[in-house]
């Protein structure tokens, strides 16, 4: 009965108004408790988009060539990275752009040990991680009570001036860096250190952020008054949060040494900083996977573009601010809804 | 010091640059009290409570509670002491369910001492605790998100996430404003009981016939300094007081 009011309506007005309806499939909800666990179907619901990211990671270094197995490498340190500053900028409420400070100290500590100790990789990267990161933290440790932007200028100092200091008193090599490093016994061992550190450290903070630990850092990023009102030291956690991020970012490092078996001044240098920030806005701020969906897609685009040279900075630039202006909430944010909703066009 | 007196506010001055924001206030509050303080906007209420609180520190003069010196500590520190404050303000941590920001206080070194390590379910402890103010469990407030939360609720958060750290002395900042009358006449109970249990109180309010039943005694502010303090009807009898809040002849015509 209404059929013929709505088409009379549509005759006057040829441009409709039309929207796009999400609604959420039954099985999204169903499998947001403990009972997904009841059903195959259900669990596979929820296996399936892990599986096929983590089996893809773990297979693409058997279907590449050489040249892109070491692009694969270099995208899993970027990828650390992102995930480090994913966490630090929606988890803890600092934005770092020291991430080229993390991958420097990192490479300098196990580099170093590697040099003068003679020690095999497999010692000086937990050593150095674990030392790159006791530096890092402290380092930064003054300006934790910075916050926002204030806290991210500062941060991006400190990579660049580590640079000038190496430069200025010519140690650790000077600008030269230190070469003919202990490097990995094959390109297997290089590939899957990096891709199944890349898996547990995605694994580790997923959960992570959603323990006590990650809730009072939630807490201090939306309100830490609230949080000093309540008897906790907001300096001891966003400490503890740096250092987490900074493990992330030293293995890197320390991986990254070995894998060229070289250390030099370029590996404070810029790229460190921004390339996982634009991964993580490509892939979506906060989620965690999507920062590191972002790094292994721009890691190798980036690659990709080398043919065009010069031109190839342009392009790489047109393609994030595409990003930024067509999809602001990222890949992961865009893909996961798709997965969990249906939509249809409506008319109104 | 005196026996009952819990905690101690001993000529307090606080300027920034040439305004005088707290000028050598001082005053006590006792254990099982409820103090009311009252005075016009600008008065410095709020900035008398950053200061007992430790999240603004005095130029001179000094707090005590229970005979310890806690001016000049950190605020993490004062509220581990069991002093702690809600925030005219209110900004819950809004990315969280109600619930999960009671989480916060329950991992806080106070709470974990008291218990002795042992700490069960704290999702339990925190539901449990909304219950008791008045978020029902039944219609699963106490799982909503705090951003979604209406003022009421927020206001009863707030409070909550305060006696979630069985706090010893709980400054409230303006708890009352913005609430009907049902809201707060469901709030009082819970007040009342607190003062039973003998933590001490001070509240800063502008709904003063709220305020009146609750307390027997208030502090006037005025530019800063204590204008009067007494008993609220003989306070509020007061001529200087009734001009602080209404102004002179003068100046309303």
């Amino acid at each position: 009965m209404l059929g013929g009011m709505e088409s009379s309506e549509n005759l006057r007005s040829s441009a409709r108004e039309r929207r796009k309806e999400r609604l959420d499939r039954g099985i999204k909800v169903r499998t947001e408790g403990l009972y997904a666990l009841s059903s195959w179907r259900e669990m596979g619901y929820l296996l399936f988009p892990r599986l096929l990211f983590i089996l893809g990671l773990l297979l693409a270094p058997l279907l590449l060539d050489m040249y892109w197995q070491r692009v694969l490498c270099q995208a899993g340190i970027y990828a650390i990275l992102a995930l480090g500053f994913d966490f630090l900028a929606e988890y803890v409420g600092l934005v770092c752009l020291g991430g080229a400070f993390f991958i420097g100290s990192g490479a300098y500590f196990s580099g170093l040990l590697s040099a003068q100790m003679g020690w095999s990789p497999f010692l000086t990267i937990p050593l150095a991680t674990v030392a790159g990161a006791i530096v890092s933290t402290v380092v930064l440790f003054p300006c934790l009570r910075l916050r926002g932007i204030y806290f991210a200028i500062v941060s991006f100092m400190f990579p660049l001036l580590t640079i000038y200091i190496i430069i200025a008193l010519n140690i650790f090599g000077g600008t030269e860096g230190m070469s003919a490093l202990a490097t990995f016994p094959n390109v297997w061992v290089d590939q899957y250190l990096i891709l199944g550190m890349v898996v547990l450290s995605l694994f580790v903070m997923r959960r992570l952020v959603n323990e006590d630990f990650g809730l009072i850092l939630r807490a201090i990023k939306d309100n830490d008054q609230a949080v000093k009102a309540s008897g906790l030291s907001i300096t001891a956690y966003k400490t503890k949060a740096v250092f987490i991020a900074a493990l992330m970012g030293c293995f890197g490092g320390a991986y990254l040494s070995h894998l060229y078996g070289w250390i030099g001044i370029s590996q404070f240098a810029m790229d460190f900083s921004i390339l996982p920030i634009a991964g993580a806005v490509m892939g979506g701020m906060g989620t965690l996977v999507g920062p590191v969906l972002g790094a292994f897609i721009l890691t190798p685009m980036s690659e990709a573009l080398r043919g065009f040279g010069q031109l190839r900075v342009v392009l790489y630039c047109l393609i994030l601010i595409g990003f930024i202006v067509y999809k602001p909430e990222g890949l992961m944010n865009t893909l996961q809804r798709k997965y969990h909703q249906f939509e249809h066009w409506e008319e109104v | 010091m005196e026996e009952g007196i819990f905690l101690q506010v001993k000529k307090v001055t606080k300027s920034y640059g040439g305004i005088t924001a707290i000028r050598e206030m001082s005053f006590d509050l006792g254990k099982g009290e409820i103090l009311g303080l009252i005075g016009p906007n600008g008065s410095g209420k709020t900035t008398l409570v950053n200061l007992m609180t430790g999240f603004v520190r005095p130029d001179s003069g000094e707090v005590f509670f229970n005979q310890r010196r806690i001016s000049g500590l950190p605020p993490h520190k004062i509220a581990d002491l069991g002093v702690t404050r809600t925030f005219q303000i209110m900004r819950p941590y809004h990315s969280l369910p109600a619930y999960k920001n009671l989480i916060v206080p329950l991992n806080s070194p106070r709470i974990k001492r008291s218990r002795g390590g042992k700490l069960g379910d704290k999702d339990n402890v925190a539901i449990d605790l909304l219950e008791e103010i008045g978020f029902e469990r039944d219609a699963y407030v106490p799982y909503k998100m705090a951003s979604s939360l209406p003022l009421g609720y927020l206001k009863r958060l707030e409070l909550a996430r305060c006696l979630a750290l069985k706090p010893e002395v709980i400054i409230c900042d303006e708890i009352f404003s913005g609430l009907s009358m049902a809201e707060i006449s469901t709030m009082i109970p819970v007040i009342e009981k607190l003062q039973m249990e003998g933590m001490a109180i001070m509240m800063i309010e502008h709904r003063l016939r709220e305020l009146f039943k609750l307390v027997n005694r208030v502090i006037v502010m005025n530019f800063g300094e204590k204008l009067a303090e007494g008993a609220p009807e003989e306070v509020m009898a007061r001529p200087d007081v009734r001009e602080a809040y209404l102004g002179t002849e003068e100046t309303t015509c």
